[in-house]
This record gives structure tokens, C-alpha cells and sequence, in this order.
């Protein structure tokens, strides 16, 4: 069942479930900012609208800057209003910031521990009809191996405007992960939001296994976990909105708990939240994993309905997933 | 700005002469590091740390102080021997450069030294933080100048010109970069290995207010700095003309003193050169 102490929707599983994209979130929490902080400034490289950065640069237009399509003159530049005292988020999608542009970040933002906020829109193969040119697939694994840095994956909407406020509270450089589409709301705004931690979100009796999902992806695995459950397969679904740093205890304690794991995310099965999971669980718990994700592939045109199904990301996947982990359980 | 008075000019000279000389002792010392560069750029930065910048190495934070943004972190030898020589800290820590434990990265790491704005090394992106830097300055109604010294051979790099339009889009007239125009690179002159003249023509055409000057030349170095000062709506570029390996005749105008230091005899040459130099200025 959904876990009652986080306050969730409770309509989550209805068919008119309400949806609404995450960087809708993300546009939302960057407004808020603006109004309770003088110091957050925003950067976009010519995506405003569909990063949503729009809603800022209207109500805050001294304090918003157009950098044209230049991905790495506007990291650089953030860097350089952060050392000046400044909160900058930047705003582009993701295969462009922090892809295009990802050694300036690096160095001066990651390697100088610089106040810049980055926000990588359309993450996934849920951007759909761009085409693999436009769905970063790669980017949580290129951002991960950075000191310093911090990556935050919102499930929906409601979670991105918590991520983005909670990002500007904390001193140092945090990437940001939307996607596109629209996607079910599963929280509300009384559900509690920490950086740093996993909550679980579907709880069971006697579980088999573990899902981790990060990102929208978790409603499948919630949908996954209700219909376990009617064939008798109990699991806990965890909702991992932060990747870095990993909260390893919670990893720990449910690797104890279940002592099986499959990890759920749009992103290449190598590197992102699968990785990070499986790097701490070899060397201090290790137990069978099973990983739902892109198989080291890049994608295609499609609708996303269509995209997750053909490169197996979905309910049924995350199923399959569940019932082979536990069958490899000794 | 103080007045250049001829005593203080033959101070900036002689202080020119020393940072030749640390520089020359460090890079033996590192036994790797760019010899050519720091070498032509000595006068301009002696003439940023010693009478330009309004800087206080011993509070080197101060919200009110100018900039100096160096974004061709390979020279930073000579920023580092000019530090040390103004205060920042002690000489002797010059040796240190590159070696393990050191606050003196290869290049230059900002966490590490205070007084060092920006980190940099990693060519074409020091403008845009110059930029980032100028664009704070403005929304805090600041009054100081935010200076920039990049290369020729970072022109190569597309981050610059996105950069450059940006400045001019935005009218950042507080912001002066100087490029180090002395036609070196890695891999040979920069005409051969990727043309760049007429680069006045080239930020002209970028709306920006672009100045040639000799920039071994102190005095007009500074008269240069000063006009900039004056314009009122468009970024300033000073183009100035360097020598590399300048004060070392074995290593004036060879590229292939870029990116290597001197040998240990190389390093007794080079000094016996900058001490005949030294006894000239003073005779």
C-alpha cells in the first residue's frame, strides 16, 4: 500500500490521475525563489518557455539574462555571478547543460564549488518525438562522477518545485533532472521533502524486494508493486529523489529488508541510479540486482507511451524485473 | 589612479625585472610550466598589481575591490610571482609551484590561494566568468572594474566569441579584457595554426571598443587602461602587443618556449641576462 505517513495523492491510481510535467515544478519553485530571495538570478540559452524559465524572466527581468544559444558561455557566466555572491540556475535542456557544456561546468563549477544550479530539462527517452539527439540518457552518469556536486531527480511536479526551492538552500553546486511529458502527480505538498534522503513509498508485508525508482519512472513502479501484490509478490517501491550523495543507510537497512534489488529510471543502466546503487551495495552488501533502463543503447522518435514500451521501461518491465530477482534470491 | 611619475614608471621597471627573475626560479624549480607567456605579460601585470588595481593583499576579499580575472591559467607563473611580490604571500612560497601539497596549482585553482578570482586553465571560458563577475558587480551597484586577460590562441576556443557578443549585447562598459597578443601557441605562430588578424577589426565588428598597445610598454599600457575607463556604453578589448620570452633573448619570439621551462643552465643564462638588465636600469 501506499505508505500513509507521507501524505501522497491519493487519487494516484485512478485513471484521471491529474498530470503535469516536472519541470513545471521546476518553473513554479524558480518563481517562488525570485520573490524570497534577491539573490537567485536565472540563465536560459534560449529555451525559456520549455524550460520554463519563463515564469521567472517575466515577473524578474532584471535578474534574468538571455545568453542565446550558448551553453557554455552561460555555466561560465553563472560561475562568475556565484563568486560575486549570486544563486544563478541555469536552465537548458539536458543534453546541451550539463552535456555541451560539461568540462565548463566542471571546472568552474563542480572543481571551484560554485553556488550554480544546474537544471537539465527533457532528461530521458520520455523528450519522445525529438529523437535521441534531444533525450539525454547520460547525464546523471557524466554529472555523478564529479566531487562536489549534488544530483536531485524529481517524480513529479510537486517534488520539482520542492527540489528547486530546498537546491538554493544549500551552498554549492546541485544538478537538477526534469523531464518533458506530462506525468501522474504521486505527492502533495504535505508529503515531507529531504535532500539526501529515500523514502519508501509502497510498503508491504514481508517484502521479496526492493524497487528503486527515480524520477517519474516511480509511478510505474508503483503501478508495478499494486499488481504484484495481487499476485502475492510483495515489494517496497523507494523513491531515490536524490542520487548524490546516496543515502546509504537507507540502502543499507533495505537490502537487509529485502535482500533484492531492481533499479527503475529513464536514463542508460550504466552509471545512473542503478550504478550508484549497485557500487555501494558490492562493497558492503551485495545482493542480486536486476536493472530496468536503457540497455547501453540510444533511442529513437516516438511517443513516449511507445518509446517505454519498445525499450522496456514500463510497468510490465519493472514486473518481469521483480519476479527475476527474486527468483535468483539463494 | 596614481600618477605615473617617471620615479614611480622606474620602480614598475625595476619590479618588472624581479618577477622576470622569480619567474625564471620557479619554473627551474618546477622543472614543467610555460615559460613564454609569463615572461611577455611580466609588464602588464606589474602594471595591474602596482598601480592599477585598487587590490589589498592583506585583505585580499574586499567587496570593493577591481577584478582581475585571469583566464589563460598557463601564465600563471608570473601571476604568481606578482602576488608574492605585492604581499599575498611569502617569496619563498614561489618555489612550491606544482609540487605536491602547494597552494600553487599548475593552474590556477581559486579555493586554494586567496586573491586568485577565478579558477582557469581550460581555455575560453574566463571571459564568460569575467562576465558573471561584471554582471553582479551591476545589480549590486558596484563601482569597481572587472579586468579580464586572455590569450590569443583561446580566440580559437567558440566560448570566447559567445562571450564577446554577450558583453556587447549587454553594455558592459566596466569590463576591460586585454588579450596577450604575442602570435604563440602550442603547436607554432597563430597564423599558421589557425589566423586570428585582424582581431581589432574582429571586435570592432562585435561593437566592442577594441585599442592596440605595445604591452611590454608600461606607460602605454596604462594610458591604454585609462581610456578604456572613459567609454561609455561598449566592453573595452586592449589588444596588446607582447613579446614572449621577453627579458630572456634565447626565448624571445620562439614558440617553442610556450609550454616548457628552462633547464638549469638555461635558468643561469636567462637570470645573468635579467641581472645586466637590473644593473642597466639603476646605472
Amino acid at each position: 500500500m501506499l505508505n500513509p505517513d507521507l501524505k501522497l495523492n491519493n487519487k494516484l491510481f485512478d485513471e484521471n490521475v491529474e498530470i503535469k510535467p516536472t519541470r513545471a515544478g521546476y518553473g513554479e519553485g524558480l518563481l517562488e525563489l525570485g520573490e524570497k530571495n534577491p539573490n537567485v538570478v536565472a540563465l536560459c540559452a534560449d529555451l525559456t518557455e520549455s524550460t520554463y524559465a519563463h515564469l521567472f524572466a517575466q515577473k524578474y527581468p532584471e535578474r534574468f539574462f538571455q545568453v542565446g544559444v550558448a551553453e557554455q558561455n552561460m555555466a561560465a557566466i553563472a560561475a562568475g555571478l556565484a563568486i560575486s555572491g549570486k544563486i544563478p540556475f541555469i536552465s537548458s535542456y539536458a543534453t546541451f547543460s550539463p552535456g555541451k557544456n560539461w568540462e565548463t561546468i566542471r571546472t568552474t563549477v563542480a572543481y571551484d564549488r560554485s553556488n550554480v544550479k544546474i537544471a537539465g530539462h527533457h532528461a530521458g527517452i520520455m523528450t519522445g518525438q525529438d529523437g535521441a539527439t534531444h533525450q539525454a540518457t547520460e547525464d546523471i552518469a557524466s554529472v555523478r562522477s564529479w566531487p562536489n556536486i549534488k544530483i536531485l531527480v524529481p517524480c513529479d511536479s510537486v517534488e520539482g518545485k520542492k527540489a528547486t526551492i530546498k537546491a538554493s538552500e544549500i551552498v554549492g553546486p546541485v544538478y537538477l533532472r526534469f523531464s518533458r511529458d506530462k506525468t501522474p502527480i504521486i505527492t502533495t505538498a504535505e508529503t515531507q521533502f529531504e535532500i539526501g534522503k529515500i523514502q519508501t513509498f509502497w510498503t508491504s508485508e514481508k517484502p521479496a524486494a526492493t524497487i528503486f525508482a527515480t524520477g517519474y519512472i516511480l509511478y510505474y513502479a508503483l503501478l508495478a508493486a499494486k499488481e504484484l501484490e495481487v499476485e502475492n509478490i510483495n515489494v517496497l517501491v523507494a523513491n531515490v529523489s536524490t542520487i548524490k550523495p546516496l543515502d546509504e543507510n537507507a540502502v543499507f537497512s533495505l537490502a537487509k529488508q529485502t535482500k533484492a534489488f531492481v533499479t527503475a529510471e529513464d536514463h542508460q543502466v550504466i552509471g545512473g541510479l542503478g550504478g550508484a546503487i549497485a557500487e555501494y551495495v558490492v562493497k558492503n552488501i551485495p545482493l542480486p540486482m536486476e536493472f530496468v533502463g536503457l540497455q547501453d543503447t540510444f533511442a529513437e522518435s516516438g511517443t513516449p507511451k511507445e518509446l517505454i514500451e519498445k525499450y522496456k521501461m514500463g510497468k510490465n518491465d519493472i514486473k518481469a524485473a521483480v519476479k527475476k530477482v527474486i527468483q535468483r534470491k539463494s | 589612479m596614481a600618477e605615473l611619475t617617471p620615479e614611480k614608471l622606474k620602480d614598475l621597471k625595476n619590479k618588472a625585472n624581479k618577477i622576470r627573475q622569480l619567474i625564471i626560479e620557479m619554473l627551474v624549480e618546477a622543472e614543467s610550466g610555460h615559460s613564454a607567456g609569463p615572461l611577455g605579460m611580466t609588464d602588464i601585470f606589474t602594471a595591474f598589481y602596482f598601480h592599477i588595481l585598487n587590490h589589498n593583499p592583506k585583505n585580499p576579499n574586499f567587496s570593493d575591490r577591481d577584478r582581475l580575472v585571469l583566464s589563460n591559467g598557463h601564465i600563471c607563473p608570473v601571476q604568481y610571482a606578482t602576488m608574492a611580490l605585492s604581499g599575498y604571500f611569502p617569496i619563498e612560497e614561489l618555489k612550491t609551484l606544482r609540487k605536491i601539497n602547494s597552494r600553487l596549482q599548475g593552474h590556477p585553482h581559486r579555493a586554494s590561494l586567496p586573491g586568485l578570482e577565478t579558477t582557469s586553465g581550460p581555455l575560453g571560458e574566463g571571459l564568460s566568468q569575467a562576465i558573471g563577475i561584471t554582471l553582479a558587480r551591476n545589480l549590486d551597484k558596484k563601482n569597481y572594474y572587472v579586468y579580464c586577460l586572455t590569450s590569443d590562441g583561446e580566440h580559437e576556443e567558440g566560448n570566447t566569441w559567445e562571450a564577446v557578443m554577450f558583453a556587447a549585447k549587454n553594455k558592459l562598459n566596466n569590463l576591460i579584457q586585454v588579450i596577450d597578443r604575442n602570435y604563440i601557441q602550442i603547436d607554432g605562430n597563430t597564423e599558421n595554426v589557425m589566423p586570428l588578424d585582424s582581431l581589432k577589426a574582429k571586435y570592432e565588428s562585435f561593437n566592442w571598443n577594441a585599442i592596440e598597445v605595445q604591452g611590454n610598454d608600461i606607460k602605454s599600457f596604462i594610458e591604454a587602461i585609462e581610456k578604456a575607463k572613459l567609454e561609455p556604453n561598449k566592453p573595452t578589448i586592449i589588444i596588446a602587443k607582447t613579446i614572449p620570452g621577453k627579458g630572456v633573448s634565447f626565448m624571445e619570439n620562439d614558440y617553442h618556449w610556450h609550454g616548457k621551462p628552462p633547464s638549469k643552465e638555461e635558468a643561469e643564462k636567462a637570470l645573468s641576462e635579467l641581472k645586466i638588465e637590473e644593473e642597466k636600469l639603476n646605472a
